[in-house]
């Protein structure tokens, strides 16, 4: 049902643009000489692609399956779990103890515990390490989508969907945090790999896209809702919820560098320097990619 | 058994819009594994949707349609504090309820 | 540091106030430079094919790795490398197959970790990732210049004809090693990081040059 309205949707999108030949243009056309033969003035421009493709994904948001995440995380949040059989309504994502509302959007911080800058998801494997009992490094070795990265990715859903619509406002107050950012602006222009690709390669200019996949600018604010502020997010086209640790390592994958590892400083790093260049940006995470 | 879905009823003027967001893996059948295996077919079916226990949808589904499957649709008649209620049964005779107030 | 002076601590809290400043200023560039190349090392791992040493920079990639672009000399120093590198196809033969070359441009497969061999004939030129090429195909690209009407708009009406020769070496030297006319090119460097052999490179050129390809249609 869903897939079947999709698909009319960009279809349609598809031949009123005036980017594809023939039929799109025959028919925008005959449409435009009827409109101007009834009203002598100018009439709107067609549909173009960006616009269909723009209403099909306001169309999406409606049923945002990041909400069946956000719920299963909101329940691991506050279920008794693992060898301590005890809850993460204690652990501290750097607002305090238990303080869920804003912390998304002040993430990656200095945490004087584990004397590390931390992102969310290595946080949250901190507590359940330390609450609850787990194996962080055994955590931070499992697969993304099996075993415990999978609560750890529902947790992260829940975490961000708390902060939704406030805006990022990462501290720099702390010196590491500082580096953290400056770290990882280097991380960001490092080119590697057989294709000589760094994040900079794709991220560091306005308006460009890849095939038609827009590239947000990360190297300043790319805006409300827009890179940063918009992950985690449900991807539709592989019906998998991201968090920022899995959208890093797929685009480590496609840069075609080795492995990076979960919650390594380099993700840190990038994290903090996209963070830092976003403050003011509106988060909309969880939000819902192609 | 499956995980809960996510149920919000609004009214607003003469309608309440019914929002359903399911968790359901809706497997086609056509795909294959990585070692060439085909993944069985694992796909609702039969929806249903009741207001205060009367039924008032009943849907056909297929392979077509997406894993996590959203639903909207109108119901006419109901007011804050009526119970709408879904229930999803796949083709492996796998069932799931769950119930909302409408706000 | 007990000093008293007549107008409260203001002169002690500038004293420590200025340590503290000259503390917090941090590491230098040049160290940060250093620990980010750390931190990179220590971050990564082999997965499948995408060993370690991906991450060893060469000339050319270390040059380019910053917001600024390098010096002038350095920018010589890298596209005079990177010309050196290339090498002309062993055949002689320029040009293969426009279709086949359609069909290489398209495909952006191969040398990531979930790919299952390093060999070119498991790789695309993932040319339309980055490009518009034939008019027919809207999902293109941007983030290199459209290379739609590439031949054409070059006056290449003939590929084999002497006057075409300049044109003809340029577009496989860039091919080969984009680095050889711009230091920072953001283009793969096909023929010198083995992404694609001398055959599919030549099909590229044939879609890029032939003027009865769909790209010069």
């Amino acid at each position: 049902m869903k897939a079947a309205l999709l698909w009319a949707t960009v279809g349609a999108a598809l031949l009123t643009s005036p980017v594809l030949p023939g039929v799109g243009q025959a028919q925008a056309q005959a449409q435009a000489q009827a409109q101007a033969q009834a009203q002598p003035r100018a009439q709107a421009p067609a549909k173009t692609t960006a616009d269909g493709i723009a209403e099909y994904r306001k169309m999406l948001e409606d049923g945002n399956p990041a909400d069946l995440f956000e719920a299963k995380g909101e329940g691991l949040w506050k279920q008794k779990c693992g060898p301590r059989n005890a809850s993460l309504e204690n652990c501290n994502l750097g607002k305090g103890p238990g303080v869920v509302k804003g912390a998304f959007v002040e993430l990656p911080r200095w945490f004087e515990d584990t004397q590390r800058v931390q992102d969310l998801e290595s946080r949250l494997v901190t507590c359940m390490e330390t609450l609850q009992g787990f194996n962080a490094t055994e955590i931070a070795k499992t697969e993304f989508g099996r075993g415990e990265q999978v609560n750890v990715t529902a947790l992260a859903t829940y975490i961000a969907a708390e902060s939704r619509g406030l805006r990022f406002n990462l501290p720099q107050a702390h010196p590491a945090e500082r580096k953290s950012y400056e770290i990882g602006k280097r991380v960001f222009f490092f080119r590697g790999g057989p294709m000589d690709f760094s994040c900079a390669a794709c991220h560091s200019e306005a308006g460009k896209r890849i095939r038609l996949q827009d590239l947000p600018e990360l190297t300043k604010n790319p805006g409300d809702g827009v890179g940063f502020a918009a992950w985690p997010a449900y991807r539709v086209s592989n019906g998998q919820m991201w968090g920022m640790q899995l959208r890093l390592n797929d685009c480590f994958r496609q840069q075609r560098f080795p492995f990076p590892g979960f919650g390594s400083d380099v993700t840190i790093a990038l994290g903090s320097y996209m963070g830092v260049n976003a403050k003011g940006a509106q988060s909309i995470a969880p939000a819902i990619k192609r | 058994m499956g995980d809960p879905m996510r149920i919000r009823a609004q009214v607003s003027a003469n309608t309440t819009t019914v929002r359903v967001l399911m968790s359901h893996e809706m497997e086609t059948g056509q795909r294959r594994d990585p070692a060439g295996k085909v993944i069985p077919a694992w796909f609702i079916q039969e929806v249903s949707a009741a207001h205060n226990g009367k039924p008032v949808l009943t849907a056909s589904w297929g392979p077509s349609v997406a894993k996590n499957p959203f639903m909207r649709f109108n119901l006419k008649g109901a007011k804050a504090g009526d119970k709408v209620s879904v229930t999803w049964t796949d083709n492996k005779g796998d069932k799931r309820t769950d119930e909302a107030v409408v706000a | 540091m007990n000093i008293k002076p007549a107008f409260g601590n203001t002169v002690v809290g500038v004293g420590v106030a200025a340590i503290l400043a000259a503390c917090a200023t941090g590491p230098s560039p040049a160290e940060l430079d250093r620990e980010a190349i750390a931190v990179i090392r220590a971050a990564f791992r082999d997965q499948n094919i995408a060993k370690i040493d991906r991450i060893q920079q060469d000339l050319g990639q270390a040059a380019c790795s910053s917001g600024t672009p390098p010096s002038e000399a350095l920018a010589e120093q890298v596209m005079a490398q990177a010309k050196a590198t290339v090498k002309w196809p062993t055949s002689g033969q320029y040009f293969g197959d426009w279709r086949e070359g359609e069909r290489i441009a398209q495909s952006g497969r191969g040398m990531t970790w979930t790919d299952s061999s390093t060999a070119t004939s498991a790789n695309g030129g993932s040319c339309y990732n980055c490009h518009q090429l034939s008019k027919a195909e809207v999902s293109f690209g941007t983030i290199g210049p459209s290379l739609y009407n590439y031949g054409k708009n070059r006056g290449v009406a003939d590929i084999l004809a002497p006057t075409a020769q300049g044109i003809v070496e340029y577009t496989w030297m860039k091919l080969y090693n984009g680095k050889s006319y711009n230091a920072c090119s953001n283009m793969p460097r096909f023929g010198h990081a083995g992404l694609l052999d001398e055959k599919q490179m030549a099909h590229l050129m044939a879609l890029l040059l032939d003027p009865k390809s769909p790209v010069n249609q």
